[in-house]
């Protein structure tokens, strides 16, 4: 009897424990948002700027001191948008490939080699990105499109593309991995070749799991700051190509957080693209959300 | 299981052995410990006020945060001020003028640095608790990648330059090649000295121009850019760049001293009303003597020898 | 069954697809390698003993604080991030709560790692009335691997296969039980590589650091009491990484030997990971093995202390 009464008590400590490790997480999630709404409403709040401004001006003077600045974060937004856009469409037949070969070609030669390889691609930090993409890639532009200057929207991609492609493939290769055998062997027993089973069967089945990489993959890009913030040139424009400079939300926040004194108009304003940040990442986790849904509908 | 996990002899893999086992046990020592530190924190700021001035036996802790451009310096000084008080710990933290002239005004460090005076980042009535320690005097200098095939230019030709009325090195009487500008971001504290005393007030370009705010990326970008120009604190100057004589004037300290190259500024190092008698011995050893072989090794110039005075805004 | 000429064709694209696949491989290896060649090359051109030492000259206190930093990190996101992933897999039984909490965690973990430092900052460091320290930082990146390591928990309880769950009700177990005596012990590589990935990502970090525990060291080494300002293990004491250290002397140092520095410490962080994962992947590989080769006994033992 006693022994019983034991057991149970461990049951339900533990169980209580992870409960609360659980509701932590919610805890932690509501802290930051609440903490990101409060800063980041400020300018709307206290400075009066209006949220159309905010997100469709292109005109950013905040001011140091006192108010009356313009806050139109456009540029940045877009910047960021194209950036990360590029980086992706760069990153992800690159990742999905590595993933495909990870897990159906060659798992012993992806166990031993490639997983690894992208265990140490994560852990490289991201200013070591920035400097050989400033040092080597951007040069490198500037000589092959015979241009005055490599600092582009197509060195950030590059540079990013290279930053999330770790992330995209480990996910993808998990999500391929999870793909049942039955399948693999139900479509073998058809008589399709690999490369069949893989293009109509095992890619179909792990979709929704890539998919998530790839918005995973986004999400990362767009907060990258240190290394984009290098090769970008941060050139306060709209970009007129591929090969021209422009700025982006983090390397503003980088460049501008320490030199501004907290509770200006300016400071503000940043907090604001913080803000932004957050919602945008947020959408994304909504977009990978509903393509989890249909892939699920789906079978 | 645990046994074998036990056999694993990796340091660096304690923590998930005892997570696996006992994670709340961790969690709850962990926070234990985090309050064991705090409590020692306090203790360790409280010796700060219970410091001795007398016979150099200073203890305690200085905090300094600020301006990146003077952290190099304050890291110097605050090695050299522990090599005669071993017992005074001394840290600094760049993050930039704003971040350190709003800690000082919340008293969050010790010494506040800045490139620029209170009053130009800060709200009044926050600037005026602010007292002002300037210790030494920074060059700015104009720099173009040494391809321009310029080596002087004039002060209206430098403010046509960054305006962008001047397009082309050739235009003053250099190689035939694009000017390409390298800005400072508006809240930089180089970009204000150098908009109001090289430039007269008159705004740059700045959707035209590239932007970088770290002076050594900044240096690396017209190094490797042709045709580019930007400017940089005299400390950063190396043989990348070329720095440009104005009006024939060479960028150096002793025409700064003498008044003949105006471009430069006062850093500045702000306690929040009058130092501690420890903050007051280490800014005394930063402006003594002792201090001003290193204050010029690192290339920043001496406030002693200026002749020419500028006030506060 | 099919024409033989679209048999042919098929048997072409196969062959295509998969020299298409080896390719790709290859290219991220080689672009791996030429990076790892690359940062390599450059720190051993830049190695000096002394920039070793632990002193302003040298590296050895940026490393220190690299290591320091990232253990005290794992010890607080480890465990939350495994108990959370326990609840998740086992407890939270994929009602509204489980929904919300997964849109938490996804949420977390597309947080841009500049956000998470600002927060650091302002919660760890300004409310807590304190100066920028290594627990500020250690906390930081705790909050960008707590959603990592709970969704590889959780992916790896999940594949644990049925039959040990049934085998360990059994024989009378509660479900706590089974979870820390089978299903845990179970998913242990799985877990290790989730951990060792969020090291990494510790290793690397600088954007959520150079707010929280800030951009530079005052250390005596001969002081090893840790409640003493100066000492290495004090956890409230500033402390730059490697990956700070390298940011600050890439974007402001002044010093002569700045780019040697850095590019030491690119080269010395780079084989920090590596040798983690490699210690960490022989670890895992012979976890494997002892689970596999004995897991009955090793079940059996797990009851007897319970």
């Amino acid at each position: 009897m006693k022994l019983k009464r034991e057991k149970w008590k461990k049951e339900y400590l533990g169980r209580t424990a992870v409960t609360l490790a659980g509701l932590f997480i919610i805890v932690l999630t509501l802290a930051i948002g609440a903490f990101l709404f409060y800063k980041g409403t400020a300018t709307f709040t206290s400075d009066h700027h209006t949220v159309a401004e905010f997100l469709f001006s292109s005109n950013w003077e905040p001011a140091q001191q006192g108010s009356g600045g313009k806050v139109g974060a456009a540029i940045f937004i877009v910047g960021s948008i194209i950036i990360s856009a590029f980086a992706l469409l760069l990153a992800t037949p690159f990742s999905i490939a590595a993933a495909l070969f990870m897990t159906e070609i060659s798992p012993s030669a992806g166990r031993r080699i490639l997983q690894p390889a992208v265990e140490i691609f994560v852990g490289i930090p991201s200013v070591v990105y920035g400097w050989v993409g400033l040092t080597v890639l951007v040069p490198f532009l500037a000589k092959v499109f015979n241009l005055a200057y490599g600092y582009s929207v197509l060195a950030g991609a590059i540079v990013l593309a290279v930053m999330i492609s770790p992330t995209i493939t480990s996910v993808a290769a998990d999500a391929i991995r999870s793909v049942p055998n039955e399948y693999r062997e139900a479509s073998y027993g058809l008589g399709s070749t690999r490369w069949q089973m893989i293009y109509r069967v095992v890619i179909p089945a792990a979709m929704p799991g890539i998919l998530t990489g790839v918005v995973l993959g986004l999400a990362r890009a767009f907060g990258e700051a240190l290394a984009v913030a290098m090769v970008i040139g941060k050139m306060q424009a709209f970009p007129k190509g591929l090969l021209s400079p422009t700025t982006n939300l983090t390397a503003e926040i980088t460049a501008s957080m320490g030199n501004t004194a907290e509770g200006s108009e300016w400071n503000n304003a940043l907090w604001a693209m913080a803000l932004l940040l957050l919602i945008i990442s947020f959408l994304f986790i909504v977009i990978i959300r509903l393509i989890g849904k249909k892939g699920a509908d789906k079978t | 299981m645990q046994r074998i996990i036990v056999k694993v002899q990796k340091i660096e893999h304690e923590e998930e052995k005892r997570g696996i086992k006992k994670g709340m046990k961790k969690i709850l020592s962990v926070i234990l410990a985090a309050s064991l530190m705090a409590a020692s924190l306090c203790a360790c700021s409280g010796n700060k006020s219970a410091s001795s001035s007398a016979s150099g036996s200073l203890s305690g802790t200085i905090q300094i945060s600020g301006s990146s451009a003077l952290q190099p310096l304050a890291q110097a000084a605050a090695d050299k001020f522990k090599e005669t008080n071993p017992d005074v710990s001394v840290t600094v933290n760049a993050g930039g003028s704003g971040t350190g002239l709003q800690n000082i005004s919340d008293k969050t460090v010790d010494i506040g640095d800045s490139d620029v005076y209170a009053e130009e980042k800060l709200s009044s009535d926050k600037a005026k608790s602010l007292v002002d320690h300037i210790v030494c005097v920074v060059g700015v200098a104009a720099v173009a990648n040494p391809q321009a095939g310029v080596s002087n230019v004039t002060k209206q030709q430098l403010t046509d330059i960054f305006t962008g009325e001047i397009t082309n090195w050739k235009e003053v009487g250099g190689n035939d090649q694009k000017i390409v500008i390298i800005n400072r971001p508006k809240s930089s504290g180089t970009r204000a000295l150098f908009q109001k005393y090289a430039l007269g007030g008159e705004e740059e370009n700045t959707g035209k121009s590239l932007m970088e705010d770290n002076s050594g990326t900044l240096r690396q970008n017209v190094a490797q850019t042709p045709g580019s120009v930007a400017y940089i604190a005299f400390s950063y100057l190396n043989d990348s760049v070329k720095p440009l004589y104005v009006d024939n004037v060479q960028p150096t300290y002793e025409n700064i001293y003498s008044g003949k190259y105006n471009i430069w500024g006062y850093e500045h190092m702000y306690t929040n009303g009058q130092p501690s008698a420890l903050c007051k011995a280490f800014l005394d050893y930063v402006q003594s003597k002792d201090f001003a072989k290193t204050i010029t090794e690192k290339g920043y110039g001496l406030y002693s020898e200026m002749k020419v005075k500028r006030s506060s805004p | 069954m099919k024409p033989k000429f679209h048999r042919s064709s098929a048997k072409t694209t196969d062959k295509a697809a998969t020299v298409a696949l080896y390719t790709v491989a290859d290219l991220f290896l080689v672009l791996l390698a030429a990076f790892t060649i690359y940062i390599f090359y450059r720190g051993a051109v830049a190695f000096k003993p002394e920039y070793l030492s632990f002193t302003r000259e040298g590296i050895g206190i940026q490393f220190f604080n690299t290591i320091y930093l990232v253990l005290i990190s794992l010890l607080i996101s480890v465990p939350i991030g495994i108990a959370a992933g326990i609840y998740m897999a086992e407890y939270s039984g994929g009602g509204r709560i489980s929904r919300f909490i997964r849109t938490c965690i996804e949420t977390l973990a597309s947080l841009p790692s500049i956000v998470v430092g600002l927060f650091g900052y302002l919660v760890f460091v300004v409310m807590t009335g304190s100066h920028w320290n290594l627990l500020a930082g250690a906390l930081a990146v705790s909050i960008l691997n707590i959603p990592s390591l709970t969704t590889v928990t959780e992916d790896a309880l999940e594949s644990v296969p049925e039959l040990y769950r049934e085998g360990s009700f059994g024989l009378g177990a509660t479900h706590w039980q089974t979870i820390t005596g089978v299903i845990l012990p179970a998913a242990l590589p799985r877990v290790l590589t989730g951990i060792v990935m969020a090291a990494g990502r510790g290793f690397g970090e600088a954007a959520a650091l150079l707010f929280t525990s800030g951009m530079s060291s005052d250390v005596n080494f001969r002081n090893w009491n840790p409640w003493s300002r100066t000492s290495p293990l004090n956890l409230l004491r500033p402390a730059d990484t490697l990956a700070v250290h390298i940011w600050a002397l890439k974007t402001e140092g002044i010093e002569e030997n700045a780019a040697q520095l850095s590019d030491l410490s690119s080269a010395v962080l780079m084989i920090l990971v590596f040798a983690f994962s490699l210690g960490s992947r022989c670890i895992g590989d012979r976890l494997e093995r002892k689970i596999t080769g004995s897991e009955p006994k090793g079940s059996k033992k797990a009851w007897k202390r319970k």
